[in-house]
């Protein structure tokens, strides 16, 4: 799942980084293929060049390796609301079939059965990123119908959606998972486009709460190299 | 405008914390005022509102001691580990008091403290649109520009009783200096009444800093000397993340007993951040890097 994220990026890209996997994606990327990757994360650093995986967006590695740190308001006014930002990664406790992501409560807003940390800085990286990455793990309760509660939006109810609301990014357009990688149609509906090595159809369908639609020509992803493995480990162990 | 006072961080809440303000202890990860927080725990402080884009540990031990009848937020949570337990309780199961809530995004609430600083009734972004945030959060409102037509979101501007931050400078005029990851404090001092700045050290004059914020003595009510306030977050250049104690507060704040048997412990039984590092174990400004 790292490294299938890992590999979206290249050295033109500008990054809009959470902590946890996608952090760990981007610091990959730029360990192995893409080293020139610029990394924002949403504390003010731009240009981190974080020397181990910081467990806080706000690890003083980041600001002390970053081309330049600015203010909270600045970071979401200036570089991701005007448009500075190719690609954003979020993740997600639930992801529907049309790409839209709840990080706010599961159940009923007004009593919830888990309150969840809530939207942070996903709604805006949703809408104004360049395209956005989701790096989630695939199963029955996340990838559902209908989110319980819409937090950040994908392709809304469908085509036309983002057009409509007035979102100037592209949405998510790429979904990576333990099983493998999902990609939105022209109708804003996420199919299967890939499975990892050894994954099948069946079980990405059983591991999806919506009719699973599954590519013509599916893939098989590439494993790991060796290569990206011990850059990996090299990373967690830094 | 009256110059900032130098007083004990206890002096300092007694004078402008009072029940029912509208407080926020900001810090965006770096430089979070944990000790203020502690302190007005001590004082048993009640029915604040509690502003915060990132509300962390120093807000889970707040609302599970009982301080805050609300939370305004945009993200609760303890990073890179998890759920804030006590936050948690109050929302499900209302424990140990019901706390209402208005959440946001991060980008939403960046807004409402610029326009809160620059004394705007709103702040304006491109945001929130075709989210469920609107429905819930009265303080979202569609607007239209009236040069373009284009429809916004407008979001109500904060305004707050308290400021609280903790910052690395200050000199013997109340001046104070800030840097590193300086998030929203600036714009949160300057959207309220009355702010309270602890500090790592008192100095003579102050050096400038690269890219730093500096708030003039005139706009801070009280600056107090605290070394370490900000454990077990952190002051670039004077000390490191307490990576192990995020991780353990996981622990501690799970189970409502234990937690309180923690805050008894170490906060209401202890009479200041001094006795409150010897208690935890940990040495105070002793992390200086």
């Amino acid at each position: 799942m790292i490294v299938n994220a890992s590999r979206q990026l290249c050295d033109e890209t500008v990054c809009f980084v959470g902590i946890g996997l996608p952090s760990t994606a981007a610091n990959l990327a730029r360990r192995t293929h893409a080293t020139k990757c610029t990394l924002i994360y949403e504390s003010g650093c731009i240009g981190s060049k974080p020397t181990r995986l910081p467990l806080s967006i706000g690890d003083g590695d980041l600001a002390d390796t970053a081309d330049s740190v600015v203010s909270v308001p600045e970071i979401f006014a200036y570089w991701l609301q005007a448009g500075r930002v190719d690609v954003g990664f979020l993740g997600a406790a639930q992801l529907d079939k049309y790409g839209n992501i709840n990080s706010t409560v599961i159940g009923d807003y007004e009593h919830p059965t888990t309150r969840l940390p809530g939207a942070g800085g996903a709604p805006e990286i949703a809408a104004s990123a360049g395209e956005v990455i989701v790096i989630v793990r695939q199963g029955s309760r996340t990838f559902v119908e209908r989110c319980d509660f819409r937090t950040s939006v994908g392709f809304g109810d469908g085509k036309g959606d983002r057009e409509r609301l007035g979102l100037r990014g592209r949405g998510p357009q790429i979904v990576i998972t333990d099983l493998g990688i999902l990609r939105p149609d022209d109708e804003g509906e996420l199919v299967m486009t890939a499975l990892h090595p050894g994954v099948t159809v069946e079980q990405a369908i059983a591991a999806t709460g919506w009719p699973l639609r599954v590519a013509d020509d599916l893939e098989v992803t590439d494993p790991p190299t060796p290569h990206e493995l011990a850059a990996l480990a090299a990373l967690r162990a830094a | 405008m009256g110059r900032a006072s130098i007083v004990s961080l206890r002096e300092a809440v007694e004078a402008h914390i009072h029940d029912g303000d509208t407080v926020a202890f900001e810090g965006f990860t770096h430089l979070i005022p944990h000790a203020a927080g502690h302190e007005v725990i001590r004082q048993g402080r009640r029915d604040l509102t509690l502003v915060r884009m990132t509300p962390d540990v120093v807000y889970d031990q707040l609302i599970g001691s009982g301080c805050a009848k609300k939370m305004v937020f945009s993200w609760g949570g303890n990073p890179g580990v998890g759920s804030l337990h006590r936050f948690r309780d109050a929302v499900e199961h209302g424990w140990p008091r019901p706390l209402e809530i208005e959440e946001h995004s991060h980008a939403g609430m960046a807004a409402r403290y610029v326009a809160g600083a620059s004394g705007l009734p709103f702040g304006v972004l491109r945001g929130y649109v075709g989210t469920d945030l609107v429905p819930h959060t009265p303080s979202i409102a569609p607007i239209t520009c009236p040069f373009t037509g284009e429809t916004l979101t407008a979001v109500l501007a904060i305004e707050l009783d308290v400021a609280v931050i903790h910052a690395q400078q200050a000199d013997r005029e109340g001046n104070v200096q800030l840097w590193g990851l300086v998030g929203v404090q600036k714009e949160a001092v300057l959207a309220a009444r009355r702010s309270i700045v602890t500090v790592e050290e008192i100095v003579d004059e102050l050096e400038p800093r690269p890219s730093a914020v500096v708030l003039p003595s005139w706009v801070v009510s009280s600056v107090c000397l605290v070394p370490g306030g900000a454990h077990p977050s952190f002051a670039i250049g004077y000390s490191e993340r307490d990576n192990a104690f995020y991780r353990a507060w996981d622990e501690v704040s799970r189970d409502r007993d234990q937690f309180i048997a923690w805050i008894d412990r170490h906060v209401r039984g202890t009479a200041d951040f001094e006795e409150y590092c010897r208690s935890v174990g940990i040495q105070q400004g002793a992390t200086r890097v």
